[in-house]
């Protein structure tokens, strides 16, 4: 059985102009253990998608669905409290900007022991002691001391690496992670980056990765969706989506990153993209 | 035959953090001692983490700051602004292009007023030129003359960066220093943006400083590579140098850091996993 499944999600603002249609009739599906990236530009519905997942989206938001099962629980028909046992617990994600994401008015170690607390029912000692495990977990010296730091105190890498203890805290079977290294340097993106797979592999959660960097789709995928204005591109492995891509868009993708560059001027996406209609392969019609 | 445009020797920039109660003054010294020359029509990518300096250097670089010590000399004249002050000569010469195109633009001033007002604080020419050379410039980046009376929060964030660009360019400078222009960029715009900057270099021969943390779109603008760790150049040569035989083990890091989204290294890495 899949760990998550989505079919045919639809979702629509509210906007002043009339509905928005941000996601339109995205299939999706993950297995635990694996790892999963979703590609795309900004507006391509990526994070969209998933924040309807967990249930973030805002009231101005229409989702709709013909299915969306996470671990046979059918998402849907769930009450608002129901679903927010789950959020958090067996799904959990982590957001682009770390030092935002975490609140300044809290030492690190408070935000952490919350997830232990409101999901675990764990006291004091344990909280604690759970605390200072995922600290070291996440590779952060001296994790007696750091808990009672305050977020601005922190580096962004640091930070990111707080956002990862409170997501794996309660053990999740998946762990979406949107944007985990945007904000980063790219010796940080590599050591989050590593982190992040290697937790994925040592407890066996299911990774949804949400990018625009094919660099971090090829180093940590297994399976990638590509996206386009709300669409579903194409869906295939990591290698043969490099190897030989099918969508006109994700090759025009492909060889706008500048390593590809050939002759002293690169190609863009509207060069190949826009004269003929964008076709779409490996995706249900 | 090829001159030189900019050349600093020994740059130095010490920041000092007044105490507070509680703490004595401290120092920082964020560039420690950099030097380097570029030529007309050509690239220098500077290269680092945050922290390591790179922005400081742009700021004196582009006369925004004054350098602690060292000298800077543009277009083969010594510049100090601490002393000599800053003439509209000198201000003509280098322009900057900053990394996010959300912030350096003034949403309430319209595209036009944009592009026309270095004009009008830097040279005395009547409002009916600015407004054709602001036209023109519009045309040379890729927009439109429909765009000149638009606010900021209608364009997109490629759009946006390169009216940023226009802005820049539009006293004809010399040098132009970019600020991680194409960082806050999606792929395919980023694409455009590297593509509109290789044609103006070619149009008007301009000379770069870009400052990026991104080795790939270093590796495909750059002439010369100046790679900076906590405020010291570590490692300094043409591109190729510097790629093909990286000298410092922090430019190695870095090198080894970046992801890679070639075929050959993504079949290494799943043989890797299915043994692990």
């Amino acid at each position: 059985m899949s760990l998550l499944e989505i079919k045919n999600l639809t979702v629509s603002f509210d906007t002043a102009a009339g509905p928005f249609m941000a996601v339109q009739g995205i299939d999706l599906s993950i297995e635990p253990r694996e790892v999963l990236a979703i590609v795309g530009e900004s507006g391509s519905g990526k994070s969209v998608s998933m924040l309807a997942v967990m249930g973030l989206l805002p009231n101005t938001a229409t989702v709709k669905a013909d299915r969306m099962a996470f671990d046979g629980v059918d998402l849907l028909k769930l009450s608002p409290s129901e679903r927010r046992k789950i959020v958090g617990k067996d799904i959990s994600m982590i957001f682009q900007e770390p030092i935002a994401s975490l609140n300044p008015c809290f030492t690190v170690g408070f935000q952490i022991e919350e997830v232990l607390r409101f999901h675990m029912g764990m006291d004091r000692a344990q909280r604690r002691a759970r605390a200072i495990e995922l600290m070291k977990l996440v590779g952060i010296a001296d994790p007696e001391e750091r808990l009672s730091s305050f977020p601005h105190q922190m580096s962004g890498g640091q930070c990111q690496r707080v956002m990862i203890a409170i997501a794996i805290a309660c053990n999740p079977k998946l762990l979406i992670a949107d944007e985990p290294t945007t904000a980063l340097d790219v010796t940080i993106q590599k050591q989050i980056l590593d982190l992040l797979v290697s937790l994925q592999a040592k407890y066996g959660m299911g990774l949804i990765m949400i990018t625009h960097n094919m660099g971090v789709v090829a180093e940590t995928a297994d399976r990638v969706i590509v996206q386009y204005k709300g669409r579903k591109m194409e869906e295939a492995d990591v290698l043969s989506l490099f190897e030989s891509p099918k969508s006109n868009y994700t090759r025009a993708l492909l060889s706008a990153l500048p390593e590809n560059a050939v002759g002293d001027r690169l190609p863009t996406v509207s060069d190949m993209l826009f004269e003929p209609a964008p076709s779409v392969a490996g995706a249900s019609a | 035959m090829s001159t030189t445009v900019l050349e600093g020797k020994n740059i130095v920039r010490d920041y000092h953090i007044g105490g507070g109660l509680f703490t004595g003054p401290r120092t920082v010294h964020a560039v420690k001692g950099v030097s380097f020359t570029v030529d007309k029509g050509k690239t220098l990518a500077i290269v680092g983490e945050s922290g390591c300096g790179k922005s400081t250097l742009a700021r004196i670089i582009t006369l925004i700051d004054p350098a602690t010590s060292g000298e800077l000399f543009i277009d083969g004249n010594k510049v100090d602004i601490a002393k000599g002050g800053l003439t509209k000569e000198m201000r003509r010469k280098v322009q900057i292009v900053f990394q996010n195109p959300y912030g350096s633009l003034n949403p309430r001033q319209k595209i036009g007023d944009v592009l026309g007002e270095p004009l009008l604080i830097n040279t005395d020419k009547p409002a009916a030129e600015r407004r054709d050379l602001a036209m023109k410039m519009l045309k040379k980046v890729g927009l439109g003359h429909e765009h000149y009376n638009r606010y900021p929060h209608m364009f997109s964030g490629g759009q946006r960066q390169r009216i940023a660009i226009a802005r820049a360019l539009m006293l004809n400078p010399s040098l132009l220093v970019l600020d991680e222009p194409v960082s806050a960029l999606d792929l395919s715009v980023q694409a455009q943006v590297l593509n509109l900057l290789a044609d103006l270099q070619d149009e008007f021969q301009l000379t770069y400083v870009f400052i990026s943390h991104d080795l790939s779109v270093v590796r495909y603008i750059a002439d010369d590579v100046m790679v900076m760790y906590f405020g010291e150049a570590v490692e300094y040569g043409s591109r190729d140098e510097v790629f093909s035989d990286p000298k410092h083990s922090y430019t190695r890091t870095l090198f080894a850091a970046t992801p890679r989204a070639d075929v050959a290294s993504i079949k290494a890495r799943l043989a890797k996993k299915k043994a692990a």
